[in-house]
Protein backbone atom coordinates (compact mmCIF):
# COMPACT_ATOMS: atom_id res chain seq x y z
CA UNK A 1 0.00 0.00 0.00
CA UNK A 2 1.79 3.00 -1.57
CA UNK A 3 -0.67 5.26 0.86
CA UNK A 4 0.05 3.78 4.02
CA UNK A 5 3.38 4.10 3.53
CA UNK A 6 3.99 7.87 2.58
CA UNK A 7 1.62 8.90 5.23
CA UNK A 8 4.58 6.75 7.54
CA UNK A 9 7.15 8.27 5.42
CA UNK A 10 5.78 11.79 6.48
CA UNK A 11 5.23 10.83 10.11
CA UNK A 12 8.65 9.96 10.23
CA UNK A 13 10.07 13.02 7.66
CA UNK A 14 8.23 15.40 10.78
CA UNK A 15 9.23 13.72 13.48
CA UNK A 16 12.72 13.73 12.58
CA UNK A 17 12.55 17.81 11.36
CA UNK A 18 11.78 18.26 15.07
CA UNK A 19 14.57 16.14 15.87
CA UNK A 20 17.04 18.19 13.96
CA UNK A 21 15.53 21.60 14.78
CA UNK A 22 15.64 20.59 18.60
CA UNK A 23 19.57 19.73 19.08
CA UNK A 24 20.72 22.52 16.76
CA UNK A 25 18.90 25.01 18.59
CA UNK A 26 19.63 22.88 21.81
CA UNK A 27 17.42 25.19 24.00
CA UNK A 28 15.16 24.74 26.68
CA UNK A 29 11.90 25.69 25.06
CA UNK A 30 12.16 22.98 22.66
CA UNK A 31 12.77 19.38 23.66
CA UNK A 32 13.20 17.13 21.13
CA UNK A 33 10.94 14.08 20.66
CA UNK A 34 13.07 11.24 22.95
CA UNK A 35 12.87 13.91 25.62
CA UNK A 36 9.17 14.63 25.15
CA UNK A 37 8.71 10.46 24.75
CA UNK A 38 10.56 9.95 28.15
CA UNK A 39 8.31 12.86 30.01
CA UNK A 40 5.59 10.99 28.57
CA UNK A 41 6.52 7.46 29.89
CA UNK A 42 6.64 8.88 33.43
CA UNK A 43 4.09 10.77 33.77
CA UNK A 44 2.04 7.55 32.57
CA UNK A 45 3.86 5.84 35.51
CA UNK A 46 2.65 8.02 37.80
CA UNK A 47 -0.78 8.15 37.06
CA UNK A 48 -0.66 11.42 37.15
CA UNK A 49 -1.34 11.46 33.05
CA UNK A 50 -3.83 8.91 32.82
CA UNK A 51 -6.30 10.96 35.81
CA UNK A 52 -6.15 14.25 34.40
CA UNK A 53 -6.35 12.99 30.38
CA UNK A 54 -9.44 10.77 31.93
CA UNK A 55 -11.52 13.54 33.94
CA UNK A 56 -10.85 16.16 30.86
CA UNK A 57 -12.65 12.65 28.53
CA UNK A 58 -15.17 12.30 31.06
CA UNK A 59 -16.29 16.46 30.81
CA UNK A 60 -15.84 16.19 26.75
CA UNK A 61 -17.83 13.22 26.66
CA UNK A 62 -20.77 14.46 28.76
CA UNK A 63 -21.02 18.13 27.21
CA UNK A 64 -20.74 16.74 23.68
CA UNK A 65 -23.51 14.05 24.16
CA UNK A 66 -25.53 17.34 25.73
CA UNK A 67 -24.99 19.15 22.86
CA UNK A 68 -25.15 16.79 19.91
CA UNK A 69 -28.12 15.63 21.06
CA UNK A 70 -29.97 18.98 22.05
CA UNK A 71 -28.63 20.02 18.99
CA UNK A 72 -29.99 17.55 16.66
CA UNK A 73 -33.80 18.06 18.43
CA UNK A 74 -33.37 21.60 17.99
CA UNK A 75 -31.86 21.72 14.60
CA UNK A 76 -34.33 19.47 12.78
CA UNK A 77 -37.36 21.59 14.68
CA UNK A 78 -35.81 24.81 13.08
CA UNK A 79 -35.37 23.66 9.96
CA UNK A 80 -38.93 21.41 9.40
CA UNK A 81 -40.76 24.82 10.92
CA UNK A 82 -40.22 28.12 9.27
CA UNK A 83 -41.89 30.22 11.75
CA UNK A 84 -39.55 28.77 15.05
CA UNK A 85 -36.46 29.54 12.18
CA UNK A 86 -37.29 32.95 11.67
CA UNK A 87 -38.41 33.47 15.48
CA UNK A 88 -34.61 31.86 16.55
CA UNK A 89 -32.95 32.90 14.09
CA UNK A 90 -31.69 35.74 15.87
CA UNK A 91 -30.51 34.04 18.76
CA UNK A 92 -28.50 32.03 16.98
CA UNK A 93 -26.66 34.07 15.11
CA UNK A 94 -26.33 36.02 18.78
CA UNK A 95 -25.18 32.86 20.44
CA UNK A 96 -22.88 31.72 17.52
CA UNK A 97 -20.98 35.14 17.93
CA UNK A 98 -20.32 35.45 21.55
CA UNK A 99 -16.77 34.46 22.41
CA UNK A 100 -16.38 31.67 24.48
CA UNK A 101 -13.92 33.41 26.63
CA UNK A 102 -17.27 35.50 28.05
CA UNK A 103 -19.27 32.11 28.05
CA UNK A 104 -17.41 31.01 30.42
CA UNK A 105 -16.40 33.63 32.26
CA UNK A 106 -20.30 34.00 32.69
CA UNK A 107 -21.31 30.78 33.09
CA UNK A 108 -18.39 30.47 36.17
CA UNK A 109 -19.63 34.10 37.66
CA UNK A 110 -23.33 33.16 37.41
CA UNK A 111 -23.07 29.64 38.81
CA UNK A 112 -19.63 29.51 40.62
CA UNK A 113 -16.69 27.46 40.09
CA UNK A 114 -18.20 23.98 39.85
CA UNK A 115 -18.85 21.19 37.63
CA UNK A 116 -21.74 21.72 35.73
CA UNK A 117 -21.23 25.41 35.07
CA UNK A 118 -18.04 23.97 33.58
CA UNK A 119 -20.00 21.29 31.35
CA UNK A 120 -22.81 24.14 30.53
CA UNK A 121 -20.32 26.90 29.61
CA UNK A 122 -19.06 23.72 26.77
CA UNK A 123 -22.17 23.36 25.87
CA UNK A 124 -23.56 26.58 25.33
CA UNK A 125 -20.65 26.75 23.21
CA UNK A 126 -20.97 24.15 20.75
CA UNK A 127 -24.30 24.02 21.05
CA UNK A 128 -25.58 26.60 17.94
CA UNK A 129 -23.21 25.11 15.90
CA UNK A 130 -24.73 21.61 15.95
CA UNK A 131 -28.14 23.23 15.70
CA UNK A 132 -27.03 25.54 11.97
CA UNK A 133 -25.74 22.56 10.29
CA UNK A 134 -28.30 20.37 11.36
CA UNK A 135 -31.30 22.86 10.26
CA UNK A 136 -29.26 23.28 6.94
CA UNK A 137 -29.25 19.32 6.66
CA UNK A 138 -33.22 19.27 7.25
CA UNK A 139 -33.67 22.01 5.17
CA UNK A 140 -31.99 20.33 2.39
CA UNK A 141 -34.27 16.86 3.13
CA UNK A 142 -36.30 15.27 0.23
CA UNK A 143 -39.25 16.64 -0.08
CA UNK A 144 -40.32 13.64 -2.71
CA UNK A 145 -39.24 10.79 0.03
CA UNK A 146 -41.24 12.54 2.35
CA UNK A 147 -44.12 12.77 0.71
CA UNK A 148 -44.15 8.99 -0.36
CA UNK A 149 -43.40 8.07 3.67
CA UNK A 150 -46.46 10.62 4.70
CA UNK A 151 -48.87 8.99 1.53
CA UNK A 152 -48.44 5.59 2.61
CA UNK A 153 -48.86 6.69 6.22
CA UNK A 154 -45.62 6.14 7.94
CA UNK A 155 -45.31 6.39 11.57
CA UNK A 156 -43.18 9.16 13.07
CA UNK A 157 -40.94 6.88 14.36
CA UNK A 158 -40.33 5.18 11.14
CA UNK A 159 -40.30 8.71 9.28
CA UNK A 160 -37.15 9.87 11.72
CA UNK A 161 -35.50 6.75 11.78
CA UNK A 162 -35.46 5.78 7.78
CA UNK A 163 -35.95 8.54 6.11
CA UNK A 164 -34.82 11.76 8.05
CA UNK A 165 -31.97 10.21 9.68
CA UNK A 166 -30.06 8.70 6.79
CA UNK A 167 -30.05 12.31 4.97
CA UNK A 168 -28.84 14.03 8.13
CA UNK A 169 -26.18 11.73 8.73
CA UNK A 170 -23.28 13.27 6.56
CA UNK A 171 -24.72 16.70 8.64
CA UNK A 172 -24.49 14.92 12.13
CA UNK A 173 -21.13 12.98 11.16
CA UNK A 174 -19.91 17.02 10.01
CA UNK A 175 -21.64 18.36 12.94
CA UNK A 176 -19.48 15.46 15.36
CA UNK A 177 -15.52 15.90 13.54
CA UNK A 178 -15.86 19.74 14.23
CA UNK A 179 -17.67 19.87 17.29
CA UNK A 180 -14.70 17.20 18.56
CA UNK A 181 -11.94 19.51 17.48
CA UNK A 182 -14.05 22.62 18.98
CA UNK A 183 -14.67 20.81 22.51
CA UNK A 184 -11.81 19.73 23.82
CA UNK A 185 -10.31 22.95 22.92
CA UNK A 186 -12.68 24.86 25.08
CA UNK A 187 -13.06 22.65 27.84
CA UNK A 188 -9.45 23.16 28.42
CA UNK A 189 -9.85 26.93 28.55
CA UNK A 190 -12.61 25.97 31.02
CA UNK A 191 -10.34 23.78 33.08
CA UNK A 192 -7.31 26.65 33.14
CA UNK A 193 -10.18 29.19 34.10
CA UNK A 194 -12.31 27.15 37.22
CA UNK A 195 -11.24 23.78 37.87
CA UNK A 196 -8.70 21.72 39.75
CA UNK A 197 -8.09 18.81 37.40
CA UNK A 198 -8.04 18.31 33.97
CA UNK A 199 -5.61 18.10 31.16
CA UNK A 200 -6.26 22.31 30.84
CA UNK A 201 -5.47 22.61 35.02
CA UNK A 202 -2.10 20.92 34.31
CA UNK A 203 -1.18 22.58 31.85
CA UNK A 204 -1.92 25.71 33.35
CA UNK A 205 0.70 24.57 36.19
CA UNK A 206 3.41 23.53 33.00
CA UNK A 207 2.84 26.69 31.89
CA UNK A 208 3.60 28.59 35.15
CA UNK A 209 6.82 26.49 35.28
CA UNK A 210 7.99 26.73 31.69
CA UNK A 211 7.95 22.86 31.22
CA UNK A 212 7.69 22.80 27.75
CA UNK A 213 8.28 18.83 27.83
CA UNK A 214 5.53 18.60 29.78
CA UNK A 215 3.18 20.31 27.73
CA UNK A 216 3.92 18.56 24.68
CA UNK A 217 3.59 14.91 26.37
CA UNK A 218 0.35 15.94 27.41
CA UNK A 219 -0.61 17.39 24.01
CA UNK A 220 0.50 14.53 22.32
CA UNK A 221 -1.45 12.16 24.56
CA UNK A 222 -4.67 14.09 23.98
CA UNK A 223 -4.28 14.46 19.78
CA UNK A 224 -3.34 10.49 19.81
CA UNK A 225 -6.96 9.92 22.04
CA UNK A 226 -8.77 12.10 19.16
CA UNK A 227 -7.14 10.09 16.55
CA UNK A 228 -8.47 6.61 18.51
CA UNK A 229 -11.81 8.38 18.62
CA UNK A 230 -11.53 8.94 14.82
CA UNK A 231 -10.30 5.66 13.95
CA UNK A 232 -12.22 3.42 16.32
CA UNK A 233 -15.59 5.13 16.46
CA UNK A 234 -16.36 7.22 13.89
CA UNK A 235 -14.49 6.02 10.52
CA UNK A 236 -15.97 2.86 11.16
CA UNK A 237 -19.63 4.45 11.79
CA UNK A 238 -19.30 6.22 8.84
CA UNK A 239 -18.01 2.68 6.65
CA UNK A 240 -21.67 0.81 7.84
CA UNK A 241 -24.04 3.96 7.09
CA UNK A 242 -22.49 4.84 3.72
CA UNK A 243 -22.19 0.93 2.84
CA UNK A 244 -25.54 1.64 0.47
CA UNK A 245 -23.77 3.97 -1.92
CA UNK A 246 -22.19 3.05 -5.00
CA UNK B 1 -63.69 -2.50 -1.85
CA UNK B 2 -65.69 0.49 -1.88
CA UNK B 3 -66.70 3.14 -5.00
CA UNK B 4 -64.68 6.25 -4.35
CA UNK B 5 -66.42 9.78 -5.45
CA UNK B 6 -64.19 12.90 -5.71
CA UNK B 7 -65.25 16.37 -6.11
CA UNK B 8 -62.98 19.44 -6.72
CA UNK B 9 -64.92 22.68 -6.49
CA UNK B 10 -61.75 24.59 -6.76
CA UNK B 11 -58.04 23.90 -6.50
CA UNK B 12 -56.33 27.21 -7.21
CA UNK B 13 -52.57 27.51 -6.45
CA UNK B 14 -51.26 30.35 -3.96
CA UNK B 15 -48.91 31.61 -6.82
CA UNK B 16 -51.99 31.15 -9.39
CA UNK B 17 -54.57 33.80 -10.40
CA UNK B 18 -56.52 31.17 -12.11
CA UNK B 19 -57.79 27.70 -10.83
CA UNK B 20 -56.03 24.23 -11.49
CA UNK B 21 -58.71 22.63 -11.01
CA UNK B 22 -62.32 24.06 -10.50
CA UNK B 23 -65.77 22.11 -10.77
CA UNK B 24 -64.51 18.44 -10.94
CA UNK B 25 -66.32 15.52 -10.01
CA UNK B 26 -64.71 11.80 -11.09
CA UNK B 27 -66.47 8.33 -9.79
CA UNK B 28 -64.39 5.60 -9.76
CA UNK B 29 -66.48 1.97 -9.53
CA UNK B 30 -64.57 -0.69 -7.24
CA UNK B 31 -62.18 -2.85 -8.84
CA UNK B 32 -62.12 -0.16 -12.02
CA UNK B 33 -58.78 0.66 -14.02
CA UNK B 34 -59.17 4.19 -15.11
CA UNK B 35 -56.67 5.92 -17.33
CA UNK B 36 -56.49 10.37 -17.07
CA UNK B 37 -55.30 11.20 -20.31
CA UNK B 38 -54.22 15.19 -20.72
CA UNK B 39 -51.56 17.56 -21.69
CA UNK B 40 -48.93 17.73 -19.44
CA UNK B 41 -49.16 20.83 -16.94
CA UNK B 42 -53.05 20.29 -16.72
CA UNK B 43 -53.15 19.13 -12.95
CA UNK B 44 -53.18 15.50 -13.57
CA UNK B 45 -50.32 15.05 -10.76
CA UNK B 46 -51.80 17.99 -8.94
CA UNK B 47 -55.10 15.76 -8.38
CA UNK B 48 -53.45 12.45 -7.54
CA UNK B 49 -51.36 14.60 -4.95
CA UNK B 50 -55.18 16.07 -3.69
CA UNK B 51 -56.33 12.09 -3.72
CA UNK B 52 -53.49 11.36 -1.68
CA UNK B 53 -53.84 14.11 0.77
CA UNK B 54 -50.56 15.39 -0.14
CA UNK B 55 -52.03 18.52 -0.82
CA UNK B 56 -55.01 19.33 1.46
CA UNK B 57 -55.27 23.16 0.52
CA UNK B 58 -58.74 22.78 -1.87
CA UNK B 59 -62.14 23.13 -1.35
CA UNK B 60 -63.93 19.54 -2.02
CA UNK B 61 -64.85 16.22 -0.71
CA UNK B 62 -63.70 12.71 -1.03
CA UNK B 63 -66.32 10.21 -0.65
CA UNK B 64 -65.16 6.27 0.10
CA UNK B 65 -68.08 4.44 0.19
CA UNK B 66 -70.12 6.37 2.77
CA UNK B 67 -67.25 7.52 4.61
CA UNK B 68 -66.14 11.43 4.30
CA UNK B 69 -62.29 10.56 3.75
CA UNK B 70 -58.90 10.06 1.96
CA UNK B 71 -58.72 6.64 0.84
CA UNK B 72 -55.82 4.15 2.00
CA UNK B 73 -53.81 4.83 -0.94
CA UNK B 74 -50.96 2.72 -2.88
CA UNK B 75 -48.88 5.47 -4.88
CA UNK B 76 -47.18 4.98 -8.27
CA UNK B 77 -44.77 8.00 -8.45
CA UNK B 78 -42.94 9.18 -11.99
CA UNK B 79 -39.89 8.46 -9.81
CA UNK B 80 -39.80 5.43 -7.91
CA UNK B 81 -39.20 7.39 -4.45
CA UNK B 82 -37.39 4.31 -2.93
CA UNK B 83 -35.19 5.08 0.48
CA UNK B 84 -32.13 4.58 -1.44
CA UNK B 85 -30.31 3.66 1.86
CA UNK B 86 -32.65 0.63 2.37
CA UNK B 87 -32.88 -2.89 0.57
CA UNK B 88 -35.69 -3.65 -1.88
CA UNK B 89 -37.08 -5.90 1.02
CA UNK B 90 -36.84 -2.88 3.62
CA UNK B 91 -38.37 -0.61 1.28
CA UNK B 92 -41.99 -2.83 0.93
CA UNK B 93 -41.97 -3.75 4.28
CA UNK B 94 -41.77 -0.48 5.58
CA UNK B 95 -44.75 0.59 4.19
CA UNK B 96 -46.28 -1.85 5.91
CA UNK B 97 -47.86 -2.23 9.17
CA UNK B 98 -45.69 -3.75 11.82
CA UNK B 99 -47.60 -7.10 12.11
CA UNK B 100 -47.56 -7.55 7.99
CA UNK B 101 -47.19 -10.98 6.80
CA UNK B 102 -44.23 -11.75 5.60
CA UNK B 103 -45.67 -14.38 2.92
CA UNK B 104 -47.62 -11.42 0.75
CA UNK B 105 -44.10 -9.82 0.70
CA UNK B 106 -42.53 -13.00 -0.82
CA UNK B 107 -45.21 -13.62 -3.06
CA UNK B 108 -45.46 -10.17 -4.97
CA UNK B 109 -41.31 -10.23 -5.39
CA UNK B 110 -41.85 -13.35 -6.98
CA UNK B 111 -44.53 -12.26 -9.48
CA UNK B 112 -41.92 -9.45 -10.17
CA UNK B 113 -39.39 -11.35 -10.80
CA UNK B 114 -37.25 -9.45 -7.96
CA UNK B 115 -36.65 -12.14 -5.51
CA UNK B 116 -33.25 -12.78 -5.96
CA UNK B 117 -32.88 -8.64 -5.55
CA UNK B 118 -34.66 -8.37 -2.57
CA UNK B 119 -31.33 -7.82 -0.72
CA UNK B 120 -29.94 -5.17 -2.66
CA UNK B 121 -29.71 -1.23 -2.04
CA UNK B 122 -32.18 0.39 -3.69
CA UNK B 123 -29.64 2.69 -4.77
CA UNK B 124 -28.02 0.36 -6.65
CA UNK B 125 -31.14 -1.00 -9.10
CA UNK B 126 -31.98 0.07 -12.49
CA UNK B 127 -34.88 2.26 -13.86
CA UNK B 128 -37.14 -0.67 -14.25
CA UNK B 129 -36.15 -2.70 -11.14
CA UNK B 130 -36.47 0.22 -9.29
CA UNK B 131 -40.12 1.11 -10.75
CA UNK B 132 -41.04 -2.68 -10.46
CA UNK B 133 -40.01 -2.47 -6.28
CA UNK B 134 -42.58 0.63 -6.05
CA UNK B 135 -44.96 -1.30 -7.81
CA UNK B 136 -44.76 -4.47 -5.43
CA UNK B 137 -44.56 -1.53 -2.44
CA UNK B 138 -48.14 -0.04 -3.97
CA UNK B 139 -49.70 -3.45 -3.88
CA UNK B 140 -48.61 -4.81 -0.71
CA UNK B 141 -50.15 -2.18 1.40
CA UNK B 142 -53.80 -3.59 -0.38
CA UNK B 143 -55.04 -0.23 -0.89
CA UNK B 144 -58.18 0.81 -1.61
CA UNK B 145 -57.16 2.96 -4.51
CA UNK B 146 -54.03 2.63 -6.53
CA UNK B 147 -52.46 5.90 -7.89
CA UNK B 148 -49.60 6.21 -10.86
CA UNK B 149 -48.52 9.09 -12.10
CA UNK B 150 -46.81 7.88 -15.63
CA UNK B 151 -44.70 5.23 -13.74
CA UNK B 152 -43.22 4.19 -17.45
CA UNK B 153 -42.39 7.80 -18.55
CA UNK B 154 -38.46 7.55 -18.46
CA UNK B 155 -38.45 3.58 -19.34
CA UNK B 156 -36.83 2.51 -23.11
CA UNK B 157 -39.55 0.51 -24.95
CA UNK B 158 -38.69 -2.77 -24.15
CA UNK B 159 -38.64 -2.25 -20.55
CA UNK B 160 -42.08 -0.50 -20.36
CA UNK B 161 -43.34 -2.75 -21.85
CA UNK B 162 -42.06 -5.49 -19.24
CA UNK B 163 -42.93 -3.59 -17.09
CA UNK B 164 -46.62 -3.14 -18.22
CA UNK B 165 -47.31 -6.13 -18.43
CA UNK B 166 -46.50 -7.20 -15.25
CA UNK B 167 -48.64 -4.46 -13.83
CA UNK B 168 -51.30 -5.99 -15.80
CA UNK B 169 -50.49 -9.39 -14.50
CA UNK B 170 -50.20 -8.30 -11.03
CA UNK B 171 -53.42 -6.30 -11.31
CA UNK B 172 -55.44 -9.11 -12.44
CA UNK B 173 -54.24 -11.36 -9.86
CA UNK B 174 -54.85 -8.55 -7.25
CA UNK B 175 -57.78 -6.24 -8.28
CA UNK B 176 -57.55 -2.80 -7.16
CA UNK B 177 -59.25 0.19 -8.18
CA UNK B 178 -56.38 2.09 -10.23
CA UNK B 179 -56.25 5.69 -11.29
CA UNK B 180 -53.45 5.90 -14.08
CA UNK B 181 -52.18 9.32 -15.13
CA UNK B 182 -50.01 8.88 -18.54
CA UNK B 183 -50.73 11.21 -21.92
CA UNK B 184 -49.17 8.02 -24.00
CA UNK B 185 -52.59 7.16 -25.69
CA UNK B 186 -51.48 3.90 -26.83
CA UNK B 187 -50.62 2.95 -23.27
CA UNK B 188 -53.88 4.08 -22.32
CA UNK B 189 -55.89 1.50 -24.38
CA UNK B 190 -53.25 -1.77 -23.45
CA UNK B 191 -54.00 -0.82 -19.63
CA UNK B 192 -57.31 0.49 -19.17
CA UNK B 193 -60.98 0.00 -18.50
CA UNK B 194 -62.04 3.12 -19.28
CA UNK B 195 -60.16 6.43 -20.38
CA UNK B 196 -60.93 9.57 -19.24
CA UNK B 197 -59.72 12.67 -21.18
CA UNK B 198 -58.80 15.85 -19.73
CA UNK B 199 -58.90 19.98 -20.95
CA UNK B 200 -56.51 22.39 -19.00
CA UNK B 201 -57.21 25.83 -17.01
CA UNK B 202 -58.58 24.63 -15.52
CA UNK B 203 -58.89 20.68 -16.04
CA UNK B 204 -61.82 19.52 -16.57
CA UNK B 205 -63.58 15.59 -18.38
CA UNK B 206 -63.40 16.55 -22.20
CA UNK B 207 -64.50 13.12 -22.84
CA UNK B 208 -64.91 9.47 -20.91
CA UNK B 209 -64.30 6.08 -23.31
CA UNK B 210 -64.72 3.00 -22.37
CA UNK B 211 -61.80 0.32 -23.89
CA UNK B 212 -64.30 -2.38 -25.56
CA UNK B 213 -60.76 -4.30 -26.52
CA UNK B 214 -61.34 -7.73 -24.64
CA UNK B 215 -58.63 -7.99 -21.95
CA UNK B 216 -57.16 -10.93 -23.61
CA UNK B 217 -56.16 -9.42 -26.96
CA UNK B 218 -54.72 -6.25 -25.14
CA UNK B 219 -51.42 -7.37 -26.52
CA UNK B 220 -52.30 -7.29 -29.98
CA UNK B 221 -50.45 -3.49 -31.46
CA UNK B 222 -52.80 -3.77 -34.24
CA UNK B 223 -55.74 -4.17 -32.12
CA UNK B 224 -54.63 -1.21 -30.31
CA UNK B 225 -53.94 1.06 -33.01
CA UNK B 226 -56.93 0.59 -34.83
CA UNK B 227 -58.63 1.41 -31.76
CA UNK B 228 -56.86 4.93 -31.62
CA UNK B 229 -57.33 5.52 -34.93
CA UNK B 230 -61.65 4.80 -34.60
CA UNK B 231 -61.54 7.29 -31.16
CA UNK B 232 -59.14 10.31 -32.72
CA UNK B 233 -61.75 10.07 -35.70
CA UNK B 234 -64.63 9.89 -33.49
CA UNK B 235 -63.30 12.61 -30.76
CA UNK B 236 -61.42 15.07 -32.57
CA UNK B 237 -61.24 17.39 -29.72
CA UNK B 238 -59.15 14.89 -28.02
CA UNK B 239 -56.31 15.08 -30.45
CA UNK B 240 -54.77 18.72 -29.40
CA UNK B 241 -54.49 16.81 -26.23
CA UNK B 242 -51.77 14.51 -27.58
Amino acid sequence: MPNKALSILSAMIFLALWQGLASYLHSHTLPTPVVVAMVFWKECRSGQLPFHLGVTLLRLVVSFTIAMSLGCAIGIMLGRSKKLDSFFDNWLVIFLNVPALVTIILCYVWFGLVESAAILAVVVNKLPNVIVTIREGTKALDQDLLDMARCYRFSRRKILQHVIWPQLHPFVMGATRTGLALIWKIILVVELLGRSNGMGYQLHLFFQLFDVASILAYTVAFVSVIQLIELTILKPLDRKSQQWRR
Amino acid sequence: MADIHITIHNKTFATATEPTIADFTLSLVSGEFVCLVGASGCGKTTLLNIIADLDYDYDGDIVVGQQHKSPKIGYIFQNPRLLPWRTVRENIELALPDDYAGDVVDNLLDIMQLTPHQHVYADRLSLGMGRRVSIIRAFAVNPELLLMDEPFVSLDPPTARQVRALLLQLWQQRPHTVLFVTHDLREAITLADKLIFLSANPMQIISEVLVAIPRNERNNELAVENFRQQLLNEHPDIKQLL
